[in-house]
């Protein structure tokens, strides 16, 4: 049984501006699930709703099993969330903010808990400091700490490293890895997807409301991946020769290299032709080698495939 | 989660004790205000203006003052406490926590009106205290007084969480405190007893709801008042129910709370 099952969830302002248009998901237990999408698409709305901040205009969301309508106690226990904007209580010493969120959540105080992740997020020696003192990365993680100082078993991370260090981003990640050994879900929406490729089991493609594509990282990548071929060149050339003119080549590396990008999904990559086409032009080469497209150049791609549609 | 009453109880208490920390964190300012404000009156009005005026209705001017003092600090108070406890998360927007806990709409009420009436009330008791410093303070009906101060402070701590919940900024959260509640407060006989208005005044104030507050609080102090005590008790009571409502209704919908 998914741990989230989100099913036909539209999300209408009352400005009129529709933020989901019938979205279904199901999130497995146990996975990191990374939820992608241009600014304003709709990824806040979704956490939001799941997490009860937001109210739908339709449809219903299941946490392990539980309404979060219904039987929103149990779901809302269930869950964590750290916020995309860094929302603390100013004038709160860490220990005290994080030991209220337990006391939320209708946990008794358990200070030995809230050590182990104060100290896990490097905060033990913050922990009588008041949050205004604190900088923006170690807001970050005060955040961090509050939403998991009621150990939940899925836990939201809207834009997590936003603004913050490559240190502490290196951090969070490990920390995501760990709490997955665990057993705990994470959703994350991030705008790097360096982080998505990183650390995301399956991926998910959000654009102006509406889930355009969820898929396994892996598969994602191998099924809508396209390579660059680069080839150096023995004698650097002015410019691409016309009789190769279909292949679309770059001119590279001041006329020493020759870019050709091909699409893997095709029946025919055009590769052969193309090392045909250069011997028979006299271009001759020392070395070649072949790179896959990131995760973003998918993204990119897929949300401007999408664009170009809508 | 207490199994008998199915009610998260360690949110209650975490909201109301988070609460009562900011009012432990400025304690020097939050007792010491009071005390100075209940000083001056007393010069004012109770040495300068006191002296000058005769008892009323038997009871010396500086003594007779006492009710309405406390109660004009425990009106604005309770506002005060109650609406900034509540906007000030939504305004930092910390409002998200306590929006995706699995708190009820009554927890989060017990917790932030609960925590806004104890202070008031301490604030109240407080100028009790001080105002012993200059007066021999006499109470007829300790337990009513007691009462009084309580649905006081419960009523108008959830009218100031209305209140917080209403506003979009904080102008709006001074708005009904400055220009409704204190000077309905002001007028509501807080130094007089309205008898001694003309009769048409009289009549005008007896639409101010804060007549029945400040009448029935000096009853139980010196079994007299401007209203019968059963008015005082039933327009308090009313005016409870109609914060409840309006509480409940915000919660219903959502209002101001989720988009």
């Amino acid at each position: 049984m998914p741990i989230i099952s989100i099913s036909q969830l539209s999300k209408t302002y009352a400005t009129g501006f529709t933020a989901l248009r019938d979205v279904s998901l199901a999130i497995e237990p146990g996975e990191i699930f990374a939820l992608l999408g241009p600014n304003g698409a709709g990824k806040s709305t979704l956490i939001n709703i799941v997490c009860g901040i937001v109210t739908p205009s339709s449809g219903t969301v299941r946490v392990d099993g539980h309404d979060i309508a219904i039987d929103y106690r149990t779901a809302r226990r269930t869950i964590g969330l750290v916020p995309q904007e860094l929302t603390t209580d100013a004038f709160e010493t860490v220990l005290n903010t994080v030991s209220f969120s337990r006391g939320l959540f209708g946990l008794r105080p358990d200070p030995g808990h809230i050590e182990r992740i104060l100290r896990a997020l490097s905060l033990w020696d913050k922990r009588d400091s008041r949050l205004m003192t604190l900088s923006g990365g170690m807001k970050r993680r005060v955040l961090i700490a509050k939403a998991l100082s009621h150990e939940p078993r899925v836990l939201f991370l809207d834009e997590p490293t936003a603004g913050v260090d490559v240190e502490l981003r290196q951090d969070m990640w490990r920390l995501v890895r760990e709490l997955r050994q665990q057993g705990v879900t994470v959703i994350l929406t991030t705008h790097y997807i360096e982080e998505a490729e990183e650390m995301a089991d399956r991926i998910g493609v959000i654009r102006r409301g509406e889930i355009i594509l969820v898929e396994e990282k892996a598969a994602l990548m191998r099924k809508l991946g396209r390579k660059r071929l680069t080839l150096h060149l023995q004698q650097p050339i002015e410019a691409v020769p016309p009789e190769l003119a279909d292949y679309e080549l770059a001119l590279a590396g001041g006329g020493r290299e020759l870019v050709y990008t091909y699409d893997t999904r095709a029946e025919r990559t055009g590769i052969t032709g193309l090392l045909t086409g250069l011997a028979a032009a006299g271009i001759r080469f020392n070395d070649l080698h072949t790179e896959q497209s990131s995760l973003e150049d998918i993204f990119v791609g897929l949300v401007r495939e999408e664009g170009g549609r809508a | 989660m207490n199994r008998v009453t199915g009610m998260n109880w360690p949110a209650v208490r975490a909201i109301y004790r988070f609460e009562m920390g900011r009012f432990w964190r400025t304690a020097g300012q939050s007792i010491l205000a009071p005390v100075i404000s209940t000083t001056l009156y007393f010069v004012v009005f109770g040495a300068a203006i006191g002296s000058r005026v005769s008892a009323v209705d038997g009871v010396p001017y500086g003594l007779f003052i006492v009710p309405g003092l406390i109660m004009l600090s425990l009106l604005t108070q309770s506002i005060a406490n109650a609406s900034f406890g509540i906007y000030f998360p939504r305004f930092a927007g910390t409002i998200y926590e306590i929006l995706s806990a699995p708190i009820s709409p009554l927890e989060v009420v017990l917790g932030f009106v609960g925590a806004a009436a104890s202070k008031s009330i301490l604030i109240g008791l407080i100028i009790l205290a001080t105002s012993a410093l200059f007066v021999p303070l006499r109470i007829d009906h300790p337990l009513w007084m007691i009462a009084f101060l309580l649905l006081t402070a419960v009523t108008f701590s959830l009218f100031g969480f209305v209140i917080g919940l209403w506003a979009d900024g904080f102008e709006k959260l001074q708005l009904v405190p400055l220009l409704v509640v204190t000077p309905l407060t002001f007028l509501g006989g807080s130094f007089y007893a309205i008898g001694m208005l003309p009769p048409f005044w009289h009549a005008v104030s007896l639409l101010n709801p804060v007549v029945y507050l400040i009448s029935g609080f000096r009853w139980a102090f010196f079994g007299k008042g401007d209203v019968s005590i059963a008015i005082s008790l039933g327009m308090t009571a009313l005016f409870l129910v109609i914060c409840l409502g309006l509480v409940a209704y915000i919660f219903r919908t959502g209002y101001r709370l989720k988009s």
